[in-house]
């Protein structure tokens, strides 16, 4: 029987980035906030110090700071015909565990979506006609636009110091910046990052073709910083090791070097690890949550009430929760009724290879956000008709490091072992680069997250399940881009190109990205979403749900900025609004 | 005295019986002297701990020609290789210990992923005793081992596309995860037992753990001028 607890003003479940967020700007209005996170504490010096964070071996491929699949998993298959069967092993998508979250070995890409990107249905049946989008593509607005994120964007830019160059400064276009994104009030707080050999050889190559490529928004400290809490950040020393690291530099945005310190030292916030949130309870009418049910590390139950409840867990396990809660009604592909766990969507990229001789590009020196990136073909910065697809992607060289197990290109016809694989290793190490491709999804009908019917965790909960397949428009937008990655690549004029497109269904095994998307999608009314503008459940007034969920389709950026922004925004709504008069915040 | 950063406290003070709430972590960032979470190191020795001397014998010649020795230097095996898999598989990795390996098991489709009972170590140990019989059945040699390196090679090929049956094992999931171990073992810090001398990165002119390229990151075109080091330093600073 679980011990009831003392009840809370605010109960976040699960302490990554949006959790801190959250937490920072409730305590800050006087609430009384306690976070509950299933895995341990996590700091800078004890967890990924520079004396042992450059561990290719222990972080990427044994996947240290990943969350562990033999406490939960999901399962997975490519469509409702075929049967889900677990990801026993990590492989696509890379959830975090602990403090942090999967913001503690991210890359530290920050990007803002585009204005269209908020209002894709309509934009896209505006522009191209009702036959642009097919029945079965079941896109729609955010009902949410980009110029009320805007100073919710700005804020967590600040937050983190973000590095960057900005293209559209209150409707000025700037040289060297992105020309394609909206206006932004000010400019980044850091400058780019100092930029290696290969990003300069693509961008100058792009220049060439009349592209207008620009340093990547950077996550990663191009000089020290002091960030509006008081919070300081180290400058980036390249080290290479960012993407599936921890940094040890203090030189990458996380939680743990932006907001925890802050956060931590407030009288009103508790954090309780090893606490791991296994249901929700709802009062006789299903109208408001009263409590969560937890269970430590020891196996005893808890049961802790509040006021407000706000799910900051990773996508997959706020979807999960929700189901295994009984809130709202889950998502049916067949009628298309209920709204839980509709809307799944991911990323699908590509690259292409660059071999030169004797061109020495020293690939190891890099950061997880170190690149330049061309964004003619993201969104709808480009004119569609005719090309049978919608949406986009953006391409460009983010030198991320080389870490040798992961990053030893051959050229095509290279055996993937033996003398001859070995030669092709040794000459091509130093002398050659990748231009990625980072493509948006489409929600599809038939793309959708439920509770698989045989595999348990262990409590004996069902997982997750995902069907999940990229469809034509994903695959035409994925070629089309990558044949622009592949021009950029042969005006550079390398001694050879391997051109990687994105071929056939989707694949657990290699690692893409962990930019899942969808199932608690936010929208304009009820009957087409699972929560309102502000994130908040139509169902449950009193339950709010962060997090990458809410897109109702995935644009081609990496998501972070947006679920950042979106936490701000919700955040700001509770304050200014629920505070006063706790109940719905758009009537339904 | 306790931690007053770490507190664990009663839900009902004195009451017997009730459990107790778990540990509350408020006022500050925990720290504790002497917590990092340092790698675990694989235990030392010459020997080997999980293969038999037949499978020994095995994984020194399949790494052998996976990562030959040759004119540009040492291979897989002279890297220690060998060695490092044995320690993998003697410990978590090969216990597939951070996998979710509750049944049912289903064939599955290759867009599903690792789909077998067996853990790693498990996979290892069904797949060798397999090979070995094949070979031996074909009558050229009575163990992989033994096969001339031109009909290792041959053989391999014909595991890589699936051209042998394995008995237990999927003959795809045995050869990527022993190719996969394999360069592992040739490019991961040399306190895991492989990448000896840290020939694999100086094969290929990677660094290593070194934590500041900032002052080489302009440096276009330049030929980066120092050795590699490893988290556990270079053999140079701790030779007498």
């Amino acid at each position: 029987m679980a011990t009831r607890l003392p009840s809370v003003d605010v109960l976040v479940v699960g302490f990554g980035w949006t959790g801190a967020i959250v937490a920072q700007e409730l305590t800050d209005a006087g609430l009384n906030v306690l976070a509950l996170e299933r895995g341990a504490w996590r700091d800078t010096p004890i967890d990924f110090a520079p004396t042992f964070d450059q561990d290719e071996l222990r972080y990427y491929w044994r996947h240290e700071l990943c969350e562990p699949l033999a406490h939960e998993t999901l399962t997975i298959r490519n469509n409702a015909g075929e049967t889900a069967l677990p990801m026993r092993r990590l492989g696509s998508f890379l959830p975090g565990i602990n403090v942090g979250g999967a913001g503690v070995h991210w890359n530290g890409q920050v990007w803002r979506f585009l204005p269209s990107d908020f209002v894709a249905r309509t934009h896209n049946l505006s522009r191209y006609g009702k036959a642009a989008i097919p029945a079965d593509m079941t896109i729609q607005d955010w009902s949410v636009t980009y110029p009320e994120l805007e100073p919710h964007y700005d804020r967590f830019e600040y937050i983190c110091g973000i590095s960057g160059k900005a293209g559209n400064l209150q409707g000025q276009i700037q040289p060297g910046g992105n020309p394609f994104e909206g206006p932004r009030a000010r400019e980044y707080p850091n400058p780019p990052m100092t930029m290696s050999y290969p990003p300069t050889l693509f961008a100058d190559a792009a220049r060439e073709l009349g592209h207008a490529p620009f340093p990547q928004p950077s996550a990663n400290m191009s000089r020290a910083y002091t960030n509006p809490l008081g919070v300081q950040l180290g400058p980036c020393t390249y080290c290479g090791f960012c993407e599936k690291f921890g940094c040890g530099n203090y030189s990458k945005a996380s939680a743990q070097t932006t907001i925890l310190p802050v956060l931590m030292r407030k009288p009103n916030f508790t954090l309780r690890t090893q606490s791991e949130v296994v249901r929700l309870n709802l009062d006789s009418d299903r109208k408001r949550v009263v409590s969560a049910t937890y269970v430590d590390a020891s196996g005893q139950e808890f049961e802790q009430p509040a006021d407000l409840v706000v799910l900051c867990a990773y996508i997959l396990h706020n979807v999960r929760l929700l189901l295994l809660s009984g809130i709202g009604q889950p998502y049916d592909p067949q009628t298309g009724q209920g709204l839980i766990g509709k809307n799944y969507a991911y990323q699908i990229v590509s690259s292409v290879n660059v071999f030169f001789d004797g061109k020495l590009l020293n690939p190891f020196i890099g950061a997880g956000a170190h690149g330049m990136i061309v964004d003619d073909w993201n969104g709808d910065n480009f004119d569609h008709s005719r090309l049978g697809f919608i949406g986009g992607g953006y391409v460009g060289v983010v030198q991320t490091g080389a870490r040798p197990i992961e990053t030893h290109p051959t050229p095509e016809g290279t055996p993937k072992w033996g003398s001859a694989w070995k030669r092709a290793v040794a000459s091509n190490y130093l002398t050659s680069m990748s231009i990625a491709t980072h493509g948006s999804v489409m929600s599809h009908r038939g793309n959708y997250l439920d509770l698989d019917p045989t595999y348990r965790d262990v409590y004996g909960r069902p997982l997750l399940r995902m069907t999940f397949d990229f469809t034509d428009n994903e695959h035409r937008m994925s070629d089309f881009i990558t044949d622009r990655a592949a021009e950029i690549a042969r005006a550079m004029r390398p001694r050879e190109i391997k051109v990687n497109k994105r071929k056939g269904s989707w694949d657990v095994v290699p690692y893409q990205t962990t930019h899942n998307t969808g199932g608690a999608i936010m929208g304009g009314d009820p009957r087409s979403s699972a929560v309102n503008r502000y994130l908040q459940s139509w169902d449950v007034s009193n339950l709010f749900i962060m997090g990458s969920s809410a897109f109702p389709q995935n644009p081609g950026y990496n998501p972070t900025g947006t679920v950042a922004a979106l936490a701000y925004w919700s955040a700001e709504a509770i304050r200014t609004q629920y505070l006063k008069s706790p109940g719905p915040l758009v009537s339904a | 005295m306790p931690n007053r950063k770490v507190s664990r406290r009663g839900l009902l003070a004195g009451a017997v019986g009730i459990p107790l709430a778990p540990a509350a972590i408020r006022g500050d960032m925990p720290w504790r002297e002497g917590a990092a979470d340092a790698p675990s190191l694989p235990r030392s020795g010459a020997g080997y701990l999980f293969f038999s001397s037949a499978e020994a014998a095995f994984i020194e010649a399949a790494v052998a020609r996976l990562i030959p020795a040759d004119e540009l230097g040492p291979g897989a095996k002279e890297a220690g290789v060998a060695w490092f898999i044995d320690r993998q598989l003697a410990g978590r990795f090969g216990r597939g210990e951070r996998w979710y390996m509750q049944g049912p098991w289903g064939p599955g489709l290759p867009t599903q992923g690792y789909q077998t009972r067996l853990s790693p170590a498990g996979v290892y140990r069904a797949a060798i005793r397999s090979i070995d019989g094949v070979v031996a059945r074909e009558g050229r040699a009575g163990s992989f081992a033994k096969l001339q390196t031109a009909d290792q090679d041959a053989f391999l090929k014909r595991l890589e596309s699936g051209q042998v049956h394995l008995d237990g094992v999927e003959t795809k999931t045995f050869f990527d995860m022993l190719l996969q171990n394999t360069i592992e073992g040739f490019w991961s810090d040399p306190i895991y037992g492989g990448n000896r001398g840290m020939v694999g990165w100086k094969l290929i002119g990677f660094p290593g753990a070194r934590y500041d390229h900032s002052a080489f990151v302009a440096r276009h075109g330049e030929r980066y001028p120092l050795p590699p080091v490893g988290l556990a330093g270079r053999p140079e600073w701790t030779r007498s």
